[in-house]
């Protein structure tokens, strides 16, 4: 770990068959901090984390993990990491205790300091008052609240969690991004995907935008909304008679054309939208707004479905 | 084992821990398989041992015994592989495709092979319970000749294993349960307990079909199993019956190693 990177990737690769799913990234995630990966559905997200956790092989390139090579010390990584898959895979038909007792084991822990561990992340998880509850009737929120503290049993220095809110109501991940901010603070070093672009604006320092199994934008949330985005965004709604966009030429840095409205991509929104009056521009509604990682995410990415 | 630190368990210790993860879900899930892997010999028993026995005269077929003790130490091995043709199928793809268990592991210090081979040995000491059972119950009934069964019970929980390796393998390799697992037990374990030597002498059956009973290890279990209840064993058949199992055992392991790592490490 001579540049002190706990993950370090460079010109990775993986590939099934034909479909090259990861078309050679190079990572650095630094000790301490929170890193995300955001992109669409098959965009290689999850292939790079499965090979950062050590349990899919790469197809090539250079890839360090906590120093270590995954290739030939795959078991000794993954004893210092937390993986919280993007599917749990906890055992519905043990109790919430059990799970954690079970899991702690596979580290090499005795009994007696998993039986200790798992009491205090039963808390930390907020579900001590379901520890001897079967999992399979637990809601959504809490299976993962669960897999989340079933990750931590080891204390590890990484965690890996893949779309750790998805399908979760709003209190739920709220819940979950309290805690993972706690770990944090804690000196955990976190690695995310997320396709929520307040999830990755909440959670993470630094981020990768992936498409099509490459790195198109690297930063922090603000230098990517300062790179790809403006600070402020005019939103035009129309219903029938929308101004094509040659309309708006010279009102802001870039127009997006929609169905239903112009986003005009602009420092000043309300100057933009005085401007805009002048010219005799009559939208329906309008709306100024701070420009976003979502704006960001679709620049970068496409409008276009991904399935 | 009294860390406080995570690590890698040596070799042994981590199939342990895998034995122990299924030992744990066990525990809370025993009493529906107890009844077919113990109850369920034993009314075979009853009615076929017993009840059926009760109409043939001991021969020279049944080695001079009476019918009951004739099949005791052949029902221990069939319903062994009865045993272990069930937990090598559905148990296992549940553990990849449903209940995930077994990617859940993939996460942790254990391999994939260690994940294999701790699946096979828990296979293994739950038709060692289930066959002491048995045999326990078969002793009360009269329906056990000596203390040869001794050597019944290693030959059944060999012969078991021997058709459960394999199995396991390919299990891992499915994505979905079509008729597969249905067609092992329909046109694999049924007729090898019906016709692989546990209820009547193989020689009975015509000459062309007697070579297709000797390739399955029902009939190598069986007929060690006897040799041993009845002290009828001769060193070079028992060898070759023991060569064979063990054959298939070792063949089937790491063919699960293999499907199991092909499974989990993509």
């Amino acid at each position: 770990m001579a540049d002190g990177a706990l993950v370090r990737a460079r010109d990775l690769t993986k590939t099934f068959g034909d479909f090259e799913a990861v078309r050679g990234i190079d990572l650095d995630v630094r000790p301490g901090e929170a890193f995300g990966f955001l992109g669409p559905n098959g965009a290689g997200k999850s292939s790079t984390m499965r090979m950062v956790s050590c349990v899919s092989p790469r197809t090539g390139g250079d890839l360090t993990v906590l120093g270590l090579d995954p290739n030939t010390q795959g078991p000794a990584i993954r004893a210092r990491l937390g993986v919280v898959p993007q599917q749990d895979n906890l055992d519905n038909e043990l109790t919430v205790r059990q799970n954690l007792h079970v899991y702690g084991r596979y580290f090499g822990l005795s009994k007696a300091h998993v039986r200790a561990k798992a009491v205090e992340l039963l808390d930390f998880a907020q579900l001590a008052d379901r520890a001897d509850d079967e999992v399979e009737p637990l809601s959504g929120g809490m299976k993962r609240r669960l897999t989340i503290a079933r990750s931590l049993i080891n204390d590890p220095e990484l965690l890996l969690l893949d779309e750790p809110t998805t399908g979760l109501d709003p209190q739920a991940r709220h819940l979950l991004w309290d805690r993972l901010f706690r770990l944090r603070q804690e000196g955990v070093t976190l690695i995310i995907t997320t396709h929520y672009m307040d999830e990755a604006e909440q959670l993470c320092d630094r981020l990768v935008v992936m498409d099509g199994g490459k790195i198109v934008a690297e930063g922090s949330p603000a230098e990517l909304i300062a790179k790809y985005c403006s600070r402020e965004v005019l939103e035009l709604r129309f219903t029938t008679d929308k101004p094509d966009a040659a309309a708006t030429e010279g009102l802001a840095d870039r127009v997006e054309v929609l169905p239903d409205r112009l986003l005009l991509y602009t420092t000043d929104g309300e100057a933009s939208l005085a401007a805009a009056h002048q010219r005799g521009i009559a939208p329906l509604s309008s709306l100024v707004r701070r420009g976003t990682l979502e704006d960001v995410f679709l620049h970068l990415t496409g409008r276009t479905l991904v399935d | 084992m009294t860390s406080t630190r995570a690590r890698v368990p040596a070799a042994p210790a981590a199939i342990w821990l895998v034995v122990e993860g299924l030992w744990a879900w066990y525990r809370r899930n025993w009493r529906s398989s107890a009844v077919s892997s113990v109850v369920e010999p034993v009314l075979f028993l009853l009615a076929l041992g017993l009840g059926f026995g009760s109409q043939i005269q001991p021969t020279a077929a049944t080695g001079g015994l009476p019918y009951v003790q004739y099949l005791a130490p052949a029902l221990v091995v069939a319903s062994a592989l009865q045993t272990a043709a069930f937990e090598a199928t559905y148990p296992v793809l549940s553990a990849f495709k449903w209940k995930r268990t077994f990617i859940g592991v993939g996460s942790t210090p254990i391999t994939a092979a260690q994940i294999a081979l701790g699946q096979l040995l828990w296979i293994a000491l739950r038709l060692v319970v289930s066959a002491v059972a048995f045999l326990v119950i078969a002793a009360l009934l009269g329906a056990v000749s000596g203390v040869g069964v001794v050597g019944s019970l290693f030959a059944a929980v060999l012969a078991a294993m021997a058709f459960a390796a394999p199995v396991v393998a390919y299990s891992a390799t499915l994505e979905t349960e079509g008729q597969q697992f249905s067609a092992i037990f329909r046109f694999l374990v049924v007729p090898m307990t019906v016709f692989g030597g546990t209820f009547f002498p193989v020689d009975q059956l015509p000459a062309w079909v007697r070579p297709i009973v000797w390739v399955t290890p029902l009939w190598h279990g069986t007929e060690l199993s006897r040799a041993a209840a009845f002290g009828t064993g001769e060193a070079l058949a028992v060898l070759g019956h023991l060569a064979y199992l063990v054959a298939l055992v070792v063949i089937g392991a790491r063919l699960a190693v293999r499907t199991f790592a092909r499974r989990l490490e993509v």
